[in-house]
């Protein structure tokens, strides 16, 4: 069984952008490997990202991108663009972790607005100015790897539909519009979530910030 | 042109980003932010977290999981 030469198309991925969504679903009904292993390379690492915002271990999480790409190979033949290949394939991811999710008992209150609500609310009436310092620039590796670190143990704090918004918008990039379709929910409940989501990220930065500051 | 309270305008910040403000509000987050010192260094560092959110360490599937999606693929094809 041999792979199909390497390619113009597969010349494209390797620069880091992956080609239209036609061209990539032609490739993978054709069976060319290079191209799988490039949507692979490129996406899996989001997904592992995305996932663990709905299951509690990173084995679980990678059981639900594998999960994810065995139904992606299963189901590229019945694909139709009517979403782009991107957001069909983080529609699985979710769908497959909520499943998930539920088996551990970790049900998402995605119905239920107001506990997102309760969960920030100690961020309303933060004195925020007070807080609004000039941050330093992290220009050093170790204050941004520190930063990084911080953010990513952060995010394991939030409720978990900020926490898959923001993971979507903000970590991995996505438009609202992908968003919303993702996770089917409107803009204005998409962008509510962000915000706070948002908000108290800022917050642990500024505190993080504040506690690292030199003694003038 | 609509006046926002600087809690006010910490709360639009988002919908101002996404532009998703009508024409009143967005000139007057603009005009806020053009005026209050305080706001404009929170917005600056709203904007200084959501890059810091973009820029993940890295992360990928362990070796035996991407080989093994591999071979399914690779299976699929023989069907
Ligand atoms: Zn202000």
């Amino acid at each position: 069984m041999s792979v199909r030469p390497e390619g113009a198309i597969v010349g494209s991925v390797a620069g880091g952008e992956l080609p239209p969504d036609d061209v990539v679903v032609t490739a993978l009904r054709a069976g060319d490997e290079a191209m799988f292993a490039a949507l692979l390379d490129t996406w899996s690492g989001g997904m592992l990202r995305v996932a663990r915002s709905y299951v509690s271990t990173d084995h679980s999480a990678e059981e639900v991108v594998q999960d994810t790409w065995l139904a992606v190979i299963g189901g590229i033949d019945a694909f139709e663009s009517r979403s782009s290949v991107k957001t069909w394939i983080y529609r699985i991811l979710v769908n497959t972790a909520k499943k998930r999710g539920v088996r551990e008992s970790r049900t998402l209150p995605w119905s239920s607005f107001e506990q997102d609500r309760a969960a920030g609310r100690d961020l309303d009436g933060v004195p925020w100015k007070a807080f609004a310092e000039a941050w330093p620039t992290p220009e050093s590796e170790a204050l941004a790897s520190e930063v990084r670190g911080l953010i990513a143990e952060g995010l394991a704090r939030l409720p978990p539909r900020q926490r898959t918004v923001i993971t979507l918008r903000d970590v991995e990039g996505c438009t609202s519009e992908e968003v919303c379709e993702i996770l089917e929910i409107s803009a204005a409940n998409q962008r509510v979530l962000l915000h706070r989501a948002r908000t108290a990220v800022r917050g642990w930065l500024a505190d993080y910030f504040e506690s690292v500051k030199q003694p003038e | 042109m609509k006046r926002f309270t600087c809690d006010e305008l910490a709360e639009h910040l988002t919908a101002y980003l996404e532009d998703a403000l009508d024409r009143p509000a967005r000139d007057g987050v603009r005009a806020h932010l053009a005026c209050c010192e305080g706001c404009e260094r929170y917005f600056e560092q709203f904007r200084v977290t959501i890059g810091a959110l973009g820029d993940p360490p890295p992360e990928k599937l362990p070796a035996d999981v991407r080989a093994r999606l591999l071979s399914a693929f690779r299976e699929r094809r023989r069907l």
